[in-house]
């Protein structure tokens, strides 16, 4: 299959009903039991080692009605949380038999409570990730949190993660995120030879499949993409950042790249994309995945870590990928990212950087006004 | 046919109130000689479960934005300092606190009630709330002072407590923060004065247990939300200090008479009710005076449990100084236990403190109290069968508080509850009215 095709048949499952994708996998792997993961990062390896199926639970979309969720969180909820919800309380989660969790921010975290209290078959878990990423007791904590989870995967598997097992693990999602990055580094250097929309999908789809089988897609699509050779257009280079948690519409995704610019760098889906280096499979493997959070992973709006500041991140992220510009792509009253912003608008300011602050719905289906602004920023950088 | 109710204007000028206001007004010259002349080093931290024992044992001064902001609301202070944070990019769906502290910390920190320094420390203690981390962060940005993360794991296992790695975790960092206090005072712990701070904590505590059980009684004696907050304020800023127990000793002795007397802060008590959620700081007497008219008075409130839940038998361990710090901030405290958690505990409000109804007052800037409530209500109403109101405004924006609507909603619950109470009359009297 060509590349273009291949993408095409995966933007069409993510454009239909992208949890149907699972449905199918469970029920033609009755006796595997599937775990779902909510935003932002969660330890898979965890869920695969015990021959369980971990899957990304993103939210719903722009095609889910918020028909009952919304009389259980209020109107200043962010969607993720509301629409998440949706999913269980209209059964479109039923190939489901855990869920985590994590301390993210306030509302994630109650809707944790939430799933718990209104679906008991659920084994629903939360991960408190530590915030204190300097103490050198931190460590301990960490590898403690992930074996009590461990434990309450064993039960749900109903057999025991042995080191062996993990350590395999941790070998598949390394090379998997591998071949992420390299997505990402072809996108950093030629742009024009794959868009951000192509790469989202190609990145989307493996939080809905085994990591093996997403490891083959993802060489192909490699294959395919070195392939091209396209001549760069007059567009702008910019880095995106704000889009961690809640997942924009692909059409968006679209319409902002479309409307004049080339998105170098993004956070989306990030905690699938956590580590940009191998985590270390030989020695203790639990202690490897806690060790690689602390002190081997990516920035990110609900990880705070004092040792740096965020903002010098994004300002290095700009530099680094040569970018002349950021595009923040917050979604609606998500709080970890629009404190983000306040810092990042003030850095950016004081570094003369330009950007375009833009907020978003998953939900949306109108994208007329984020592609204007978009347009209108790149004509006023372009002409400047 | 429903009484109709009458404006009922609520005061309270015990000695207790007075003792309060005295209490806190030296509290806050503390702070503004710390800011004006320089008089010891201001460590900034959160309310809920926080280590100011520590704090204390080292005479450092505890500074808390959240109260800095409350006071900020109460004074109507706060939407200038909450537009300015605004301007420079924080947005509407920010939480106000942070936004009335930013725009009073980047400017020259005067406020109404003193000036706040700048910190030393900013000492985030990470109690569930997951702003309290950016907000610490932001103001790490606008200064010099140093900032550590002092992270309290969620209470998230079935059990309900803190598993053995937490607290160990806790402890160890409490040592950390022992050391950068050592470093910041120049001087050693003294652990036997900490063993006293933690003493007065203690009797603190148990003395603010008390006084909290005496609103099972009818007439409640003082209503344990509106007159809560008057008591939280030394519990909070002066806790592990005399002065602060002997507020809590003359506190527990004037409610205790007031029990004796059958007196209640309302000329009749008709209704009782508990109260889920953070006040609304800019129009506190506005909002009381909404359910004063109706005869209902608060008798329990998750509010007043923010920074400690002393009720259900936690007591400071002088003997175990930093173990009980650490379960303080991990366990009882209202923000650090989950949401179902926090049903089980208005569950038992409701039960032994013999209440009729539940308000939850829904706030958009705390998220942590307020995500998810629509379930809360569903469980109460549906599962319970306990009548339950549920509004909305907020913490410290003044723009969100709309009185008419409040209104209206509030009158039609108790219209509703005084319906249902005058039917169950009838039904007992024989079924005649």
């Amino acid at each position: 299959m060509g590349i273009d095709s291949l993408i095409a048949r995966y933007r069409e499952i993510l454009d239909e009903s992208p949890l149907d994708q699972v449905a199918e996998w469970k029920a033609k792997h009755p006796g595997t039991k599937v775990v779902g993961c909510y935003p932002v990062y969660s330890p898979v390896e965890l869920i695969h080692a015990a021959g369980m199926l971990p899957v990304g639970i993103v939210g719903g979309g722009n095609r889910l009605e918020i028909a009952h969720a919304d009389s259980r969180f209020q109107s200043f909820v962010c969607s993720i949380v509301k629409s998440t919800l949706e999913l269980a309380m209209v059964d479109k989660l039923a190939f489901l038999d855990g869920i985590v969790f994590h301390s993210i921010c306030d509302p994630a975290r109650n809707l944790g409570s939430v799933y718990k209290r209104n679906f008991p078959r659920l084994m629903v878990e939360y991960i408190h990730f530590a915030q204190n990423l300097t103490s050198p007791h931190t460590i301990d904590y960490l590898t403690a949190e992930y074996r009590r989870l461990m434990t309450s995967y064993e039960q749900l598997a109903g057999k025991p993660i042995t080191d062996d097992a993990l350590r395999q693990s941790i070998r598949i999602y390394n090379e998997q995120r591998q071949l992420l990055r390299e997505l990402y580094a072809i996108r950093a250097e030629k742009p024009q030879n794959l868009s951000t929309l192509e790469s989202y999908i190609l990145t989307r789809i493996g939080t809905l499949m085994p990591p093996d089988e997403h490891i083959a897609i993802l060489k192909e699509a490699l294959a395919g993409i070195r392939q091209r050779d396209e001549r760069p257009k007059d567009r702008i280079k910019v880095v995106l950042e704000g889009s961690f948690c809640e997942q924009p519409p692909l059409e968006l995704i679209e319409g902002l790249e479309a409307a004049g610019c080339y998105i170098l760098d993004d956070d989306f889906l990030l905690g699938w994309r956590w580590f940009p280096a191998d985590v270390p499979a030989e020695g203790d493997p639990v202690r490897n995945l806690a060790e690689s959070y602390l002190h081997q992973s990516v920035y990110s709006g609900v990880k705070h870590d004092t040792r740096e500041r965020k903002s010098k991140h994004l300002i290095d992220k700009v530099k680094e990928t040569g970018a002349a510009a950021v595009l923040i792509l917050a979604a609606k009253f998500c709080e970890p990212a629009l404190f983000d912003y306040a810092l990042y608008r003030q850095a950016l300011e004081k570094a003369g950087i330009p950007h375009l602050y833009l907020e978003f719905e998953e939900k949306m289906w109108i994208f007329d006004k984020a592609r204007t602004e978009v347009e209108t920023f790149v004509e006023s950088m372009l002409f400047d | 046919m429903a009484k109709p109710a009458e404006a009922v204007k609520t005061s309270y000028q015990g000695q207790m109130h007075l003792l309060q206001k005295d209490m806190m007004g030296r509290y806050f010259e503390r702070v503004t000689r710390c800011a004006e002349q320089g008089e010891g080093k201001a460590v900034y931290m959160l309310i809920s479960g926080n280590p100011v024992e520590l704090v204390q044992a080292f005479d450092l001064v505890p500074v808390y934005p959240e109260i800095d902001a409350l006071q900020l609301a109460v004074k109507k202070a706060a939407l200038p300092f909450i537009q300015k944070a605004e301007e420079i990019g924080y947005s509407m769906d920010n939480c106000a606190y942070v936004k009335a502290d930013v725009g009073m910390f980047l400017g020259d920190r005067k406020t109404p009630f003193a000036t706040i320094p700048l910190p030393s420390l900013i000492l985030c203690n990470y109690v569930g709330c997951n702003v309290y981390l950016q907000w610490f962060e932001h103001l790490a940005e606008y200064c010099d002072g140093e900032l550590y993360n002092l992270d309290i794991p969620f209470l998230r296992d079935p059990s309900g407590k803190p598993t053995k790695a937490d607290v160990d975790y806790v402890v160890r960092q409490l040592e950390e923060v022992i050391e950068v206090l050592e470093r910041l005072s120049g001087k050693k712990l003294d652990w036997a004065k900490l063993k006293r701070i933690v003493a007065l904590s203690s009797e603190t505590g148990e003395l603010w247990s008390k006084i909290k059980a005496l609103t099972k009684n009818v007439p409640t004696p003082y209503d344990a939300y509106f007159d809560s907050v008057t008591m939280m304020a030394p519990l909070y800023c002066l806790r592990g200090t005399e002065d602060g127990l002997k507020f809590f000793q003359t506190a527990l002795k004037e409610m205790e008479e007031k029990v004796q007397m059958g007196a209640g802060p309302l000329p009749e008590e008709r209704f009782r009710f508990v109260i889920e959620g953070p006040p609304p700081w800019p129009y506190l007497r506005t909002f009381r005076d909404l359910f004063s008219k109706w005869g209902a008075v608060a008798v329990a409130s998750t509010y007043s449990t923010v920074g400690g839940l002393w009720e259900f038998g936690f007591k400071h361990d002088p003997n175990r100084p930093l173990e009980s710090i650490a379960e303080h901030m991990l366990e009882w405290n209202v923000t650090n236990r989950n949401f179902l958690q926090r049903y089980q505990q208005i569950r038992r409000y409701l039960e032994e403190w013999s209440a009729d109804a539940l308000v939850i007052h829904s706030v958009k800037s705390c998220r942590l109290f307020s995500a998810g409530q629509g379930d809360m209500r569903e469980y109460f109403t549906k599962e319970l069968n306990v009548p339950t109101l549920l509004i909305e405004s907020d913490i410290e924006d003044p723009r969100y508080f709309s009185e008419a609507q409040l209104k209206n909603r509030i009158d039609a619950f108790f219209e509703s509850l005084e319906h249902q109470k005058l039917v169950r009359q009838t039904k007992a009297a024989g079924g005649k009215a």
